[in-house]
């Protein structure tokens, strides 16, 4: 089986020439690193013939006038790196990411559709200049054969090295000094004459440079330079002293290392839009079109046994104030789920509800809907856990409660790393069962007393919000109260305790400091109990709630 | 007189097939009861049932809110789903924390004044002001919003209360078609009782219907009973009056007065509850009294 390597020299400089077309004619070095150390990382030919050479320090390649300096450009490189992937990609769809400068093909099958290899290799070639990069190209039966002998075209071109017996063609132009076609068999005698260096990528970094320079530095002190010395070794030999990293190595040089490619895969993107001929400006034509949009989203969906958690609406308004349709307005809604799920009916509920509660307030001229996708939840019902809530059904119901008592007064409770009495917040209401494992009803006794202690607790029914109070002191203490807003809350104290000073938060805005009273109050033939708050910021009296 | 001889072999009659007689009846079995993780109340009721509605009722400081969490407690140890729908939005998530409440397990829904469903007529012209009269209107009949719970208000002592009722019942009307919750609590204990009574007992019955041959639990908190026959339990909580004397430990010796507010200290409350009406069972009214502490208490 064929395999195509496309390999791009010099990667950093390369994106640079990409993304600035101009500076192909110029001596080009890419600098990295923080102010004053910044060093060389790349150079191209010219700049090397000017004696810019990697390591060196930005001020020294600055005493070259001719030479363009360029800091490296991670944006540059992805997009660069993105390029190199569409140009393997568009030759066959097993390609794999190798690394940042290097992309690998299975060529398979394609020399019916695509020509002999000779053809193919030279039409990536010049699809990958096409997209702004200058590639060297290699054909070999096996991937890391195709992958040295790319690489070793950067170090020397094909026609300085082989005779014509070795290739399937001949060199004719500048062109095909970059492109390679290695017949099957005569790996080992084609990568014989490579420098050991192609056996390592240069962008190595940390551990794996220190690792792969100190056996370059063995290599060369036994007196070896190139692959075909490397693959001639004794093999028990070189794993007694280099152990299998040599071993790998030595199979490598040899050409006989075969490996199958990890295919790189697309992300997968699930949008779907429609433009509109005429506006739309009510809910029902508007429903019928997002129903059809989550159907085939969410067959396509199905199709890859997947489901979402996050739908995007995306919706372009008429904008009356510049008509131009150069600047349209756009409306975005977010839908979150809290679990994955797939229902195009549950989904266009949902998004009904959102926009009743969130209208656009202008016709829509285009509808963009896009989704996450997720993997489906896997979840095992138990024979013996208590019922709990569909998802589906509970997050329809949630959002139709939202709708009626507005989005944040339905929910969990999570209490807040606070004292303050108020100190907590709304958060979305998961049904997740398998979070925590019920207690089973224990009939025993003591069970159930020590269950008392903390089931029987006095509680407090607030008032929200506090109720404002007017006090009548006597010797510094309420003697009675009286609450305008609510007239049974009213009457003489005929039991009191306190004060209980509370304070927090006194390093923000909002500090507050309060004293708290537990009163009984009597008012006609009824005694209640409530907690009557003095906030010593405001100087006012509240009633917080009731015991009840 | 006839004999029941008699009576059954008129059954043979073919114009009277399709009655069942009496002994041939399937006896609907007794609902199961879930514990309120009050020994005492369990001890006096059994626990509350399933499928059932029960009213829990009685004035301020009576120990209804104990009640209430001491119950979502229970439930939420026993792994359930509960759901508080909070006329008033008064639940204190400190007490609900210090009764063992699994605060995970709790949907709370905070009724409010605000945001309520608008008015057609309104709605129609704020919309053709917007220029984009995207109906409301047509989306709530799409959405199949229930107009069941709502009723006419024109009578209600006041619009606050009618909206928070309407939230109420619509809420509950939601949760109750969803399913899937083990414990569903209507606290309606500090809306006015005349707002409450305004319920009409169809809504009761149909909550009832929908709670039936589930395992939800149904509890109302109420100042005073409104449910009628609808409800299976009624339980009556007494008024903080007879309990005065023993508000505190520190009161007990009936020097009370004489100790300044700093040295007082509410430890708990003592709750009468009243076994007032159960269907379960045809049993004279019983009552019982337990102890309350409050969290600092120790």
């Amino acid at each position: 089986m064929p395999f195509a390597c496309i390999s791009v020299p010099n990667f950093p400089v390369a994106a640079a020439l990409r993304a600035e077309p101009d500076l192909h004619a110029l001596a080009v070095a890419i600098f990295e690193g923080k102010p004053p150390l910044e060093k060389i990382i790349a150079v191209n030919d010219a700049a090397r013939s000017l004696g810019i050479a990697p390591a060196m320090t930005k001020a020294q390649s600055e005493l070259c006038s001719e030479l363009a300096l360029r800091p490296r450009s991670p944006l540059h490189e992805s997009s660069a790196h993105a390029a190199l992937l569409d140009c393997a990609q568009s030759f066959s769809p097993c390609v794999e990411d190798t690394a940042a400068d290097t992309a690998l093909i299975d060529l398979a099958g394609m020399e019916s559709l695509l020509g002999p290899l000779p053809q193919i290799s030279r039409a990536i070639s010049a699809r990958a200049t096409e997209l702004g990069l200058e590639a060297n190209v290699a054909v070999a039966s096996n991937p890391d054969t195709a992958q040295l002998a790319a690489r070793g075209l950067s170090v020397a071109p094909a026609s300085g090295r082989l005779s014509r017996g070795h290739l399937a063609h001949a060199p004719e132009d500048a062109q095909n000094l970059k492109v390679l076609v290695i017949p099957p068999g005569n790996e080992a005698a084609y990568l014989g004459s490579l420098p050991l260096e192609v056996l390592f990528h240069d962008r190595l970094e940390g551990e794996e440079k220190k690792s792969a320079d100190r056996l370059l530095e063995t290599l060369e002190r036994w007196g070896i330079r190139n692959l075909r010395v490397l693959a001639a070794l004794p093999q028990v030999s070189l794993s007694e002293r280099l152990g299998q990293e040599g071993l790998r190595l030595q199979q490598l040089a040899r050409g006989a290392a075969f490996r199958t490619l990890v295919p790189v895969e697309p992300p997968l993107v699930f949008e779907e839009a429609i433009e509109l001929e005429h506006p739309i400006t009510l809910l029902e034509p508007l429903a019928f079109l997002l129903n059809r949009l989550l159907e085939q989203i969410c067959a396509r969906l199905g199709s890859r046994a997947l489901a979402t958690q996050e739908l995007r609406l995306t919706l372009e308004l008429e904008n009356f104030n510049q008509p131009s349709t150069l600047n349209p307005q756009q409306f975005l809604r977010t839908l979150r789920l809290p679990l994955p799920m797939l229902d195009p009916k549950l989904f266009l509920k949902l998004l009904q509800l959102d926009l009743n509660a969130n209208p656009p307030g202008a016709p829509i001229l285009k509808i963009h809907l896009a989704v996450e996708p997720a993997r489906p939840r896997s979840a095992q019902g138990g024979l013996f856990l208590p019922p709990s809530p569909e998802p589906e059904k509970l997050e329809l119901t949630l959002a139709r409660i939202a709708g009626m008592v507005g989005e944040h007064k339905v929910g969990a409770l999570e209490l807040l790393d606070t004292h303050h009495p108020e100190g907590f917040r709304m958060r979305r209401f998961v049904a997740e069962v398998a979070r925590k494992t019920p207690q089973k009803e224990n009939s025993n006794s003591s069970a159930v007393g020590s269950a008392v202690a903390k089931s029987a607790v006095t509680a407090l029914r607030r008032f929200r919000p506090p109720l404002r109070a007017q006090v009548t002191l006597q010797d510094g203490e309420p003697a009675s109260v009286t609450c305008l807003k609510k007239k049974e809350v009213q009457g003489d104290v005929l039991w009191k305790a306190g004060p209980w000073r509370f304070s927090g938060d006194w390093w923000e805005h909002e500090a507050w400091s309060r004293d708290e009273w537990d009163l009984a109050l009597q008012n006609g033939d009824t005694i209640a109990l409530y907690r009557l708050v003095h906030d010593l910021l405001a100087g006012a009296w509240f009633m917080e709630g009731t015991y009840d | 007189m006839r004999s029941s001889r008699g009576v059954e072999g008129s059954l043979d009659d073919p114009r009277l097939a399709s009655i069942t007689p009496a002994s041939q009846l399937t006896i609907r079995p007794a609902p199961e009861m879930a514990s309120t993780g009050i020994p005492a109340l369990d001890a006096l009721t059994g626990g509350l049932p399933r499928g059932c509605l029960t009213e829990l009722c009685g004035p301020a400081s009576s120990g209804r809110t104990t009640v209430l969490l001491a119950v979502l407690a229970a439930a939420t140890r026993r792994g359930e789903f509960c759901a508080l729908i909070d006329a008033s939005d008064t639940l204190d998530p400190h007490s609900a924390v210090a009764t063992d409440v699994d605060l995970d397990r709790l949907l709370w829904v905070r009724c409010n004044e605000i945001s309520p469903p608008r008015r057609r007529d309104t709605e129609k012209e704020e919309n053709q002001k917007k220029g984009c009269p995207i109906s409301r209107t047509s989306l709530a009949r799409e959405v199949g919003i229930s107009s069941q719970s709502t009723f006419d208000f024109d009578h209600a002592p006041s619009r606050q209360s009618e909206q928070r009722l309407e939230q109420v019942l619509r809420a509950t009307d939601l949760l109750l078609e969803s399913g899937g919750f083990g414990l569903i609590v209507l606290d309606l204990a500090d809306l006015p009782p005349q707002a409450a009574r305004r319920i009409p007992l169809t809504t009761w019955f149909r909550f009832r219907r929908a709670v039936e041959h589930k395992p939800t639990l149904l509890l109302a908190i109420e100042q005073q009973p409104i449910a009628g026959s609808c409800s299976t339990l009624l339980l009556q909580l007494g008024v903080l009056s007879t309990q005065y004397p023993v508000l505190s430990s520190h009161a007990r010796s009936g020097d009370q007065h004489l100790q300044p507010a700093h040295a007082q200290l509410l430890t708990g409350l003592n709750i009468n509850m009243e076994l007032t009406h159960s269907r379960l069972e045809r049993k004279p009214a019983r009552a019982v009294a337990f102890e309350t502490k409050t969290a600092w208490a120790g």
